[in-house]
């Protein structure tokens, strides 16, 4: 199983060794953003609380790590209905289980890729250490990680069913779940009907987490315990949406039309 | 006790919606033998090739490929067979070592280097080895294309037109060093093409399909002498507008 997990990063790997433009994407965006952030936060760090400032910085580089996750899976199979070689993959012996865990290995990489240039550049521009997070940094990663596997999951569900008239979700899916994870601001900034909403989702635990960390150098570790939990649930429900998107596009015949159009 | 067929299709059946793309077909091919699989655009050539890769599921029907059923078990199937197509390749972006590789590892290809070699060689693209598979001609994106179909030294390989496109010169080599492989592993395929000439020197018997149903069979000889005719290209032509096989001076007549 591993050889073959390992072929398919590699596969990946190599798209993204060859191409500026690919491996571009995992350093020009976030930097892009990042510059944007950060001086929006040292103009605002002149007229306003300091310590709230912080949060912008370290919820958009938080946000980027679900975004570059969920980007890594649905990217990574689109590189491949888009070069035609979505038959080759289906009709080698690797199972659909493998072929994710490999993309779910490229969100690590690039989630990891993304921390460490975000957190640098963030540190030496804009004097905000990533690392005063301490402890819960790992996991609140973690948490976003799999958040991002699990609506990774589901998007690539909607593409193979959908096709390419669904690629725009590739980039879209995760922007509709932002305003309610509370990414730059408290939850309790949204309307009161909302908040219950904002709770059902993993990330909000992370971004919130960030903040008490910030404020009070604490969070309730429990938290953490829910958002795991929440993202076995979401993971479960991702791999069973993809499950019977693919079992739908079999009896349709629409893999083989995916693969070749 | 005769020899288990490397490929049996029983009944097989594809409903889409309202239309029948396949319908009731059953066939088999012999270990080593070359079945073309043949008819006009929409005869079922396509869906049934897919059909018995797993790539879509049946209606009804069952498929037994190498022994075991394709239901059952397709994982341990795909490790023994392999497929190419014009209208599939590999990516573009990475290079013709890079693409063998991967699919050299996804396949638990032992010696995968050596083994790539020996392919670019058998198939004239050794020089292509570090080239980006974008950058290559057709004809080269093609043999590229053999080469990943032959990693796995397959029991039974599934063609999906693979001369389509290819000028005469390199259809001609591609013809030639399938028939070589052939000949030495006694690989077993199905092989679909619109090239008349080139089925009838590739393929041992023929299966003519037509909306879905089978309208004719046996070795090109057989096929030629029922439609009393001398040519594959006018049983063709005979089975793409009558949707039969009739005999062809008398569908000229008609």
């Amino acid at each position: 199983m591993w050889l073959r997990v390992g072929a398919m990063v590699a596969r990946y790997m190599y798209l993204y060794r060859r191409s500026l433009a690919r491996s571009g994407e995992v350093f020009f965006w976030p930097v892009m953003e990042l510059l944007v952030w950060g001086f929006l936060m040292t103009y605002l760090r002149r007229h306003m609380l300091p310590s709230a400032i912080v949060w912008l910085l370290g919820g958009m580089i938080f946000w980027d790590v679900l975004y570059r996750s969920q980007q890594a899976i649905t990217l990574s199979l689109s590189e491949d209905i888009w070069a035609k070689n979505l038959i080759n993959l289906f009709i080698a012996p690797i199972s659909v289980f493998e072929l994710l865990l490999a993309t779910c290995f490229m969100g690590v990489i690039k989630a990891t890729i993304t921390i460490l240039v975000l957190g640098t550049l963030a540190s030496v521009l804009y004097a905000f250490d990533i690392l005063t997070i301490g402890a819960a940094l790992l996991p609140f990663m973690l948490v976003l990680l799999l958040f991002g596997w699990a609506l990774g999951t589901f998007t690539m569900g909607l593409i193979l069913r959908f096709g390419k008239a669904a690629e725009a979700l590739v980039w879209g899916i995760p922007f509709l779940v932002q305003p309610f994870s509370a990414v730059f601001y408290p939850v309790d900034v949204l309307p009161q009907p909302l908040r219950a909403g904002a709770y059902l989702l993993p990330s909000t635990y992370v971004f919130e987490g960030m903040r008490a960390v910030v404020s009070h150098g604490t969070f309730d570790i429990r938290t953490l315990g829910i958002a795991f939990g929440l993202n076995l649930v979401y993971l479960g429900l991702g791999s069973l949406f993809f499950g019977l998107m693919l079992r739908i596009v079999r009896e349709r015949g629409h893999l083989s039309r995916l693969g070749m159009e | 006790m005769p020899d288990t067929p490397a490929i049996s299709v029983e009944l097989l059946t594809k409903r889409f919606g309202d239309l029948t793309a396949v319908n009731g077909v059953s066939f088999s091919a012999s270990k080593g033998e070359i079945l073309g699989l043949l008819g006009p655009n929409g005869a079922g050539k396509t869906t049934t090739i897919q059909l018995m890769l797993g790539l879509t599921t049946p209606t009804y029907g069952d498929i037994t490929i190498l022994g075991q059923d394709l239901r059952r078990h397709r994982r341990d199937i795909l490790k023994r067979v392999n497929f190419a197509s014009a209208y599939i390749s590999l990516p573009s972006n990475l290079t013709v070592e890079e693409n063998l590789t991967v699919f050299s590892r996804l396949y638990g290809i032992r010696n995968g280097r050596r083994r790539i070699g020996e392919l670019l060689e058998q198939f004239e693209i050794s020089h292509t080895l570090k080239q980006v598979t974008g950058a290559l001609s057709s004809g080269q994106i093609t043999r590229l294309n053999l080469c990943k179909a032959f990693l796995n030294d397959p029991d039974a390989l599934f063609l999906d037109e693979p001369t389509a496109s290819l000028d005469p010169d390199i259809a001609d080599k591609v013809r030639t060093a399938l028939g070589e492989i052939q000949r030495e592993r006694g690989v077993t395929m199905i092989y679909t093409s619109h090239n008349m000439q080139e089925v009838e020197t590739m393929c041992d018997r023929v299966i003519f399909l037509s909306r879905g149903n089978i309208v004719a069979q046996g070795t090109p000889a057989e096929v030629l002498k029922s439609a009393r005719s001398e040519s594959m290209e006018e049983v063709f032509i005979a089975i793409a507008r009558n949707g039969a096989l009739k005999d062809v001076a008398e569908a000229e007549g008609d």
